[in-house]
């Protein structure tokens, strides 16, 4: 049949990229199909990439790819509307865990390395649904034509309307998703250096807590590239629906905060962007495969939100995905029994484990957001205020004070529903 | 400036800075019928790249799609889900260049 490949891959993300290239190595046909001008044109993180999970699928990619800076830097910045505690933690001489990249360029880079090993890649052309014929997924439909294969992997990212088409997930809700938004900003490598306290090639990442998303579920950050610096934030769409807030004028509040217009002063914005994150979890992964179809990274939500991974999820459930798409072509069997196979590869990896490590974590915060992300981090900026004040009063007496307005400013009932969310939480992930 | 203006000034500059070719056609459809009815309008201060107003003489959202940086934000979080939501063709829509 003409238009007819082993393997279809939609996205030329992370995640489909690594599917790509694994089927491709082990001598089969697989065609990746991206809606951008190139792979990496219409994505947006961070970001930082991890080394490990990266060299599974690019063994030597620390010589030839697009990197910006290894991370030796990481500092957790807790903010009320005028103080800043923070902890920074320094790991100059470890072999790096992290770089920074440009995914217009990394991705790019990707795309260009799968297609010396043969994949064989279409740009600039969008998948508007997928071809089902008895039950089962038999191809693709473009813009312009009909393609099949006998599976097809969907790596389409976050809102993947394509897994929606065959009800392998359901609707989103706001809540199981975070809206990012971010600039690079252009500041120069010697400014870059300087004010982010590194030398040459060293990158730094910033995690900001509290205002001006205090009380909320939402998170800052800062990752330095070589010439620019991305700055960000993540937060709940739930959150910024329910007090009607404007993404960007929570970003501008970022930037505007006393500790850090100095770190950004004089820079120059080059690109504002957005995209959404997926944040449910364990409990609201799809289903992850079914007769001729697999799915993988962002559109099967494999994002592990409380350490920011999701690059690393998505290149190795790709992987599996691909791995798994060789056994069934060897096999000439392409029924979901068969294609279960990847199911299982993800539950014996990181990947299953650590989303269930964490899998009420995020219902636990949502629960508790006000006193988790609000009252908690101005208590500890209340703790350092008295604790460097010098004033005349006994330490001791002040010390009992602090104590005493914890239960005062806070019901009883409530420091035990924390008390209980926080143990929840910590049992939870060490069980 | 006032705060207002100031606040459009912010984000008019970073919508300045992206790069897009637009389509004649717009890829974000909203049921008319259902926005004259929705409470919240939360797709009007929801939007990264503020692509929707609500022009109250008229009854009706004005669409500035050729701002939209095709997060699916709107989409997910419309109070009645009548979005009509697609990505832009292929050659269209946004380029980043940093990301
Ligand atoms: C603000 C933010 C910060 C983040 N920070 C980090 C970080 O620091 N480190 C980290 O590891 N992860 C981070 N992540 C998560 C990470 O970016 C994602 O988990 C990862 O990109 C998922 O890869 P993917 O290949 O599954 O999806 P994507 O990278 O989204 O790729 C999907 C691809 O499919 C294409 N596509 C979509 N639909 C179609 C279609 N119908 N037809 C053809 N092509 C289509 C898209 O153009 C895109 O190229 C962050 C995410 C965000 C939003
Ligand atoms: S939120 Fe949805 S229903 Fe309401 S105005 Fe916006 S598009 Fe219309
Ligand atoms: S997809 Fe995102 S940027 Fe585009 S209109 Fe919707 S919310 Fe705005």
């Amino acid at each position: 049949m003409r238009n007819k490949t082993e393997v279809i891959v939609v996205g030329g993300g992370p995640a489909g990229i690594s599917a790509a290239i694994t089927v491709a190595r082990a001598g089969k046909k697989v065609v990746l199909i991206e809606r951008g001008s190139y792979s990496g044109s219409k994505n947006v993180f961070g970001g930082a990439i991890y080394v490990q999970p990266t060299k599974e699928i690019f063994p030597n990619f620390e010589e030839s790819a697009p990197l910006e800076r290894k991370t030796v830097s990481h500092k957790y910045i807790l903010r009320t509307e005028t103080k800043t505690v923070s902890v920074d933690y320094m790991a100059r001489e470890d072999a790096s865990n992290s770089y920074s990249v440009i995914r217009s360029k990394f991705d790019r880079w990707m795309a260009q390395e799968a297609q010396k090993e043969g994949v064989v890649l279409v740009t600039e052309t969008f998948v508007k649904e997928l071809l089902v014929k008895e039950n089962k997924v038999v191809g693709v439909k473009t813009e312009l034509e009909e393609y099949f294969a006998d599976i097809v992997i969907l790596a389409d990212g976050v809102n993947s309307l394509l897994a929606k088409q065959i009800g392998l997930r359901k609707e989103i809700k706001p809540k199981d998703v975070a809206l990012g938004v971010k600039e690079v900003i252009k500041l120069g490598k010697d400014k870059i250096e300087e004010r982010f306290n590194l030398k040459d090639g060293e990158g730094a990442v910033y995690e900001i807590f509290g205002d001006p998303m205090l009380g909320m579920l939402g998170l800052g950050y800062v990752y330095t590239n070589k010439e620019t610096i991305s700055i960000g934030i993540g937060i709940s769409l739930d959150e910024l629906a329910k007090r009607k807030l404007k993404p960007y004028e929570i970003l501008d509040g970022i930037k505007s905060h006393p500790s850090f217009s100095p770190l950004v002063k004089d820079g120059e914005l080059v690109e504002y962007s957005a995209h959404l994150i997926p944040e449910g979890g364990y409990k609201k992964l799809p289903k992850l495969y079914s007769h001729g179809v697999l799915v993988v990274g962002d559109s099967a939500m494999l994002v592990n939100n409380i350490h920011w991974e999701g690059t690393n999820l998505a290149m190795i459930s790709g992987k599996l995905a691909g791995e798994t798409a060789i056994i069934a072509l060897d096999k000439n069997d392409f029924s979901a029994n068969t294609l279960a196979l990847y199911q299982k590869k993800l539950e014996k990896s990181f990947i299953i484990k650590d989303l269930k490590t964490y899998k009420n974590v995020m219902d636990i915060v949502h629960d508790r957001a006000k006193s988790f992300l609000g009252y908690y981090p101005n208590k500890i900026a209340d703790f350092f205020h008295m604790f460097t004040a010098v004033d005349s009063i006994p330490k001791r007496e002040k010390y009992h004070r602090f104590i005493a307005s914890i239960f005062t400013d806070r019901s009883i009932s409530e420091l035990v529903k924390d008390g209980f969310a926080f143990l929840k939480i910590v049992l939870g992930v060490l069980k | 400036m006032t705060d207002k203006e100031k606040k459009q000034s912010s984000i008019d500059d970073k919508l300045f800075k992206v790069k897009y070719v637009s389509d004649e056609e717009s890829h974000l459809k909203p049921d008319a019928v259902q926005c004259l009815v929705c409470k919240s309008k939360v797709c009007t201060y929801i939007c990264p790249a503020n692509v929707y107003e609500w022009d109250e003489e008229n009854k009706r959202l004005i669409i500035g799609y050729e701002n939209c940086l095709e997060c699916g934000a709107c989409r997910i979080a419309c109070e009645k889900k009548c979005i009509e939501w697609a990505y832009p063709k292929g050659t269209k829509g946004v380029t980043f260049k940093h990301g």
